[in-house]
């Protein structure tokens, strides 16, 4: 009745019902925003998907993150900081600033800076980062890439090109300037 | 490390980071699971390390209901081997084996030595240990840790029986496939063995 759990159905993080939710608008390839406000959030006001919260999609985000729910698909959190928190059960690839897990992460993680791993944590996945920290407890399988910087090069004899094409390093604009937006199909890591 | 970790110099660990050390770029495979200490020592190398926790994936799948050498257990190899050792023909440049392998029952420890065979480059060593204790018995589990190029932290994790017990003639012949075999005495119940591929 009144009591039945809802957290057995993907929500997005819209709560009106005349709106369709995020597997409803998955099906059809539409971006969707959710508001960072409206989720139960950790301390340092990231956008959060909550523990009762599914997402199977794609995540862009242009803040810190927090994940305590659960997410398949991908996760991109270029500049910023992802943290998986303890209830957080993650089947993506990941890609941040710097990733925290406390929870399951199935997946491959990049992180440019580091990544921070739990004695609570379990983690399936390659790991590439610049640096990583490691609690004891934590369990890993997988191979581990450490980046090393390279040191600066002396400068070159002969000149460069004025304006070389920059590499693109963000994700693809997206239609609504959302700072976390989950679309497309159901993708698997 | 949260507890009390023995220290232990290592002739057999030094021997195999000699073998590793100049060269950046290799892949290792660390059979005891995850540590601090091992990511930072082998990573610093500039090397990708694999890390599995060889006892805690054999101890999710056997089941002590079937018999040695029937259907289920036959099946239970195959994956153990596939979670364990899902790499192709040569391309592991190290191993790091610690004491797992004493834990396995024969049939999964022979199929792990063929895996270990095929997936080793030519040229490349495992660092492996077996404990002396002449019967099967209990023995302390560590977490095998690696403070510099010639020591070791053991980091207590309870207590595990050993299964087979192998004196250094029984060694060698588990290793016969392998090109060499090499002991270092040690003043402790522990033989530190280079298996070179």
């Amino acid at each position: 009745m009144w009591t039945r759990k809802k957290e057995e159905e993907p929500v997005s993080a819209r709560p009106s019902s005349p709106i369709p939710t995020a597997a409803e608008l998955s099906r059809e390839g539409i971006p969707i925003s959710t508001a960072p406000t409206r989720v139960a959030e950790p301390s340092g006001g990231a956008a959060a998907v909550g523990k009762s919260v599914v997402v199977k999609g794609q995540i862009f985000s242009r803040e810190d993150l927090y994940v305590d729910g659960e997410v398949e698909g991908t996760i991109e959190v270029q500049e910023y900081r992802l943290t998986v928190g303890p209830n957080g059960k993650v089947h993506a690839n990941v890609k941040a600033k710097e990733i925290i897990v406390q929870g399951t992460v199935h997946g491959n993680m990049e992180a440019s800076e580091r990544i921070e791993i739990r004695k609570e944590a379990k983690i399936v996945g390659d790991l590439r980062t610049a640096r990583i920290a490691i609690e004891d407890g934590a369990y890993f399988k997988g191979s581990i890439d450490v980046i090393r910087a390279e040191a600066p090069k002396a400068a070159p004899v002969s000149p460069q090109p004025a304006r070389p094409a920059p590499t693109p390093t963000v994700p693809p604009a997206r239609p609504e300037p959302s700072k976390v937006a989950a679309a497309g199909a159901e993708t698997k890591s | 490390m949260t507890q009390e970790a023995l220290v232990k110099k290592s002739h057999g660990l030094a021997q195999f980071v000699a073998t590793i050390r100049d060269e950046a770029g290799l892949t290792i495979l660390d059979l005891g699971g995850i540590s601090q200490e091992n990511v930072s020592f082998l990573t610093g190398f500039g090397h990708r390390l694999y890390s599995e926790d060889l006892l805690r994936t054999l101890d999710s799948l056997t089941s002590e209901e079937d018999p040695p050498g029937g259907p289920s257990q036959r099946a239970q190899i195959e994956a153990f081997l596939a979670q364990c050792f899902d790499f192709g023909p040569g391309t592991l440049d190290g191993v790091l084996a610690w004491d797992t392998l004493q834990y396995l029952s024969r049939p999964v420890l022979l199929a792990t030595i063929d895996r270990l065979y095929e997936t080793l480059r030519p040229g490349a060593h495992m660092f492996t240990l077996f404990h002396t204790a002449e019967r099967p018995q209990e023995v302390p589990l560590y977490s095998y840790r690696i403070a510099d190029g010639e020591t070791l932290y053991l980091v207590p994790r309870g207590r595990r029986l050993t299964v087979q017990q192998f004196n250094n003639r029984g060694i060698e012949r588990l290793f016969e496939r392998f090109n060499a075999v090499k002991f270092f005495l040690t003043r402790d119940n522990l033989r530190e063995v280079i298996v070179k591929r």
